[in-house]
């Protein structure tokens, strides 16, 4: 639904250039929720706003429901009127709401059908219609700033199906909400999803929102995508950041003489006592240094990390059984452990 | 002099001096309100950045706005004798006065529209929108409570100008204080005079920040207004709640 081959941005500013993209290719397939998570200025704002062309790429192509954008665009900085029809079908939220203030919620809803050039009965039976979708049927006649957060955004998400898009695009819509909140707005986009057939891209720096919506996920860091795939995929990966900051365990080695292990099941390897039986064949304790299990993208995925007695090299054999059983298993060297996605929200 | 004599000096003079300041508000808004829009527009980083035109305009603004309003008079005489065939009189007057007031009224309204969200812009680009919607949706409407204060001290600036239009035979309150005032030592009505553009424009300012407010209002607290309801009693604000914005 949305294609992106070798994305490249590039500000220039009093002869220094600032590299925001750097050959990001992208792929979302129809139907699905995206996230694509990274820490500030990683270049996630730029590639969002490089989907609708609000920024235009330096380099690269974007293709959304299979119209190549970056040949709409024309050259010089205005849009062209084939751009503009394009941008219309494609739905944007934004981090801050972006409602105009002196307008009532209904007409907010209603701007965007007004460029499209509708009549004022189609305009407020669709707004109506729209609200009533988000669950702000009687907020119809207030205005902006005697809203809450979250009604502000159902209001900012009404007024982006206005165009009745193909595609949703979330620019850190939830971050300025509070965890409540964030959870309802989710849930409403998720629904959205599933109801409309809507493809959502969203950008965010909380690895809870690609938790709790996501069907797949990317990784930016420095302008480029790190990691990417569906959520299951990811956590089928070897080493994989984003699975790990996903599926946080804690735990250190409690002595140089251990060998820490983080075991990921997934699918079948779930319901099997492998701990038990990995102590029993090898007649070793084993410690749990930490666990955890939640829902990924409807999938049951469980993520432990236990520590073997001996050093790497001692417990070669018992490592083996474990992958035999079907797990994934990443040895952790704890002198240097994987940093995490740590973010502070903006 | 008695009031019998002066009262119908006054509100000739008062006459004369809404007069000129009335329509020369009108053109400086008609005029001054696409400049300052312009100037954001065409400047760096807007929708229509166009280094040219922004240097262009900005550096006319500030020309007109560097001369000293009674040497623009006498500078534009020529130009005023071909709009009005005068210069001489009430109406001549409003043509400097108005082209004296339009650079004015851009530079205000040009960071009354600065001060609009570029989130709004960049919200009504994404639904598809052209520079002109974004004018016509977003930046005006969003920006009319400073808008309107803008007009308030155009229309204040005005009336100063006014006065020494007076000198040049426009009439108004300025040239009575000067004529009669001055030069004939009445000193009385000249401070009359005072009072009365002392009141005239307490009460601009007040009618000015009345209805920006109300707009503000609007957009900001308290029940759903109705559309222009200006100059209202309002019920009593609500306590304190959004008032950050």
């Amino acid at each position: 639904m949305i294609t992106t081959t070798g994305l490249s941005k590039v500000y220039r500013s009093r002869g220094r250039e600032v590299t925001a993209l750097d050959g990001v290719d992208l792929h979302v397939r129809e139907g699905e929720v995206y996230g694509v998570i990274g820490r500030s200025g990683a270049g996630k704002s730029s590639l969002i706003r490089c989907v609708n062309l609000l920024e235009r790429p330096t380099a690269g192509t974007v293709t959304v429901a299979g119209q190549d954008l970056t040949a709409l665009a024309g050259r010089g900085p205005r849009a062209s009127k084939e751009l503009r029809q394009a941008r219309s079908r494609i739905g944007m939220v934004f981090q801050h709401f972006n409602l105009l203030s002196t307008r009532t919620v209904q007409d907010n809803v209603e701007l965007p059908l007004e460029i499209l050039g509708l009549s004022g009965k189609e305009r407020s039976a669709k707004a109506l219609g729209l609200l009533d979708l988000v669950g702000l049927a009687d907020k119809a006649r207030s205005y902006p700033a005697q809203l809450s957060g979250g009604q502000k955004q159902r209001v900012g998400i009404a007024r982006a199906l206005a165009g009745d898009p193909k595609v949703l695009l979330s620019d850190e819509a939830t971050s300025a909400l509070d965890p409540e909140t964030t959870r309802s707005v989710l849930q409403l986009l998720r629904d959205l999803n599933r109801q409309l057939g809507l493809t959502v891209l969203l950008i965010t720096h909380e690895m809870d929102v690609v938790k709790s919506v996501c069907d797949s996920a990317a990784l930016m860091d420095d302008g480029r995508i790190v990691e990417s795939g569906t959520v299951g995929e990811l956590l089928a990966t070897p080493g994989s950041r984003l699975a790990a900051a996903l599926f946080p365990v804690g735990g250190e080695a409690t002595d140089d003489d251990r060998t820490v292990v983080d075991v990921t099941f997934h699918g079948e390897a779930a319901t099997q006592p492998v701990v038990s039986r990995l102590s029993r064949t090898y007649n070793i304790d084993i410690s749990i240094l930490g666990a955890a299990v939640d829902t990924v993208g409807g999938l049951q995925i469980g993520r432990m990390r236990i520590e073997l007695p001996g050093r790497y090299e001692d417990n070669v054999v018992p490592i083996g059984f474990l992958r035999e059983q079907g797990l994934q298993i990443d040895v952790v060297d704890t002198a240097n452990t994987p940093v995490l996605l740590k973010e502070g929200a903006k | 002099m008695t009031w019998s004599e002066m009262q119908p000096l006054l509100s000739q003079a008062c006459g004369d001096t809404l007069y000129m300041v009335g329509w020369s508000t009108l053109v400086a808004v008609v005029g001054g309100l696409p400049l300052g829009v312009l100037l954001v527009l065409t400047d760096r980083g807007g929708l229509l950045q166009n280094a040219v035109a922004n240097k262009v305009i900005g550096q006319a603004v500030n020309i007109a706005r560097s001369m000293p309003f009674i040497i623009l008079m006498v500078a534009l005489m020529d130009f005023t004798r071909t709009v009005t065939g005068t210069t001489i009189g009430r109406e001549a007057a409003i043509v400097p006065l108005a082209i004296g007031a339009i650079p004015f009224f851009a530079r205000l309204v040009e960071t009354a529209v600065r001060e609009v969200d570029g989130g709004l812009v960049e919200a009504v680009q994404a639904m598809g929108g052209t520079a002109w919607t974004v004018v016509r949706k977003v930046l005006v409407p969003e920006s009319l409570p400073s808008l309107i204060a803008g007009t308030t001290t155009t229309i204040v600036a005005l009336i100063g100008y006014s006065a020494m239009a007076g000198t040049v035979g426009a009439g108004g309150l300025g040239d009575i204080a000067v004529r009669y005032g001055y030069q004939r030592f009445e000193t009385e009505l000249m401070w009359i005079t005072v009072a009365i553009l002392a009141v005239v424009i307490a009460l601009i300012q007040f009618t000015g920040d009345c209805a920006a407010r109300s707009l503000h209002r609007r957009g900001g607290r308290s029940g759903p207004a109705p559309k222009l309801r200006l100059l209202k009693a309002k019920e009593p604000a609500a306590p304190d709640v959004g008032k950050a914005a």
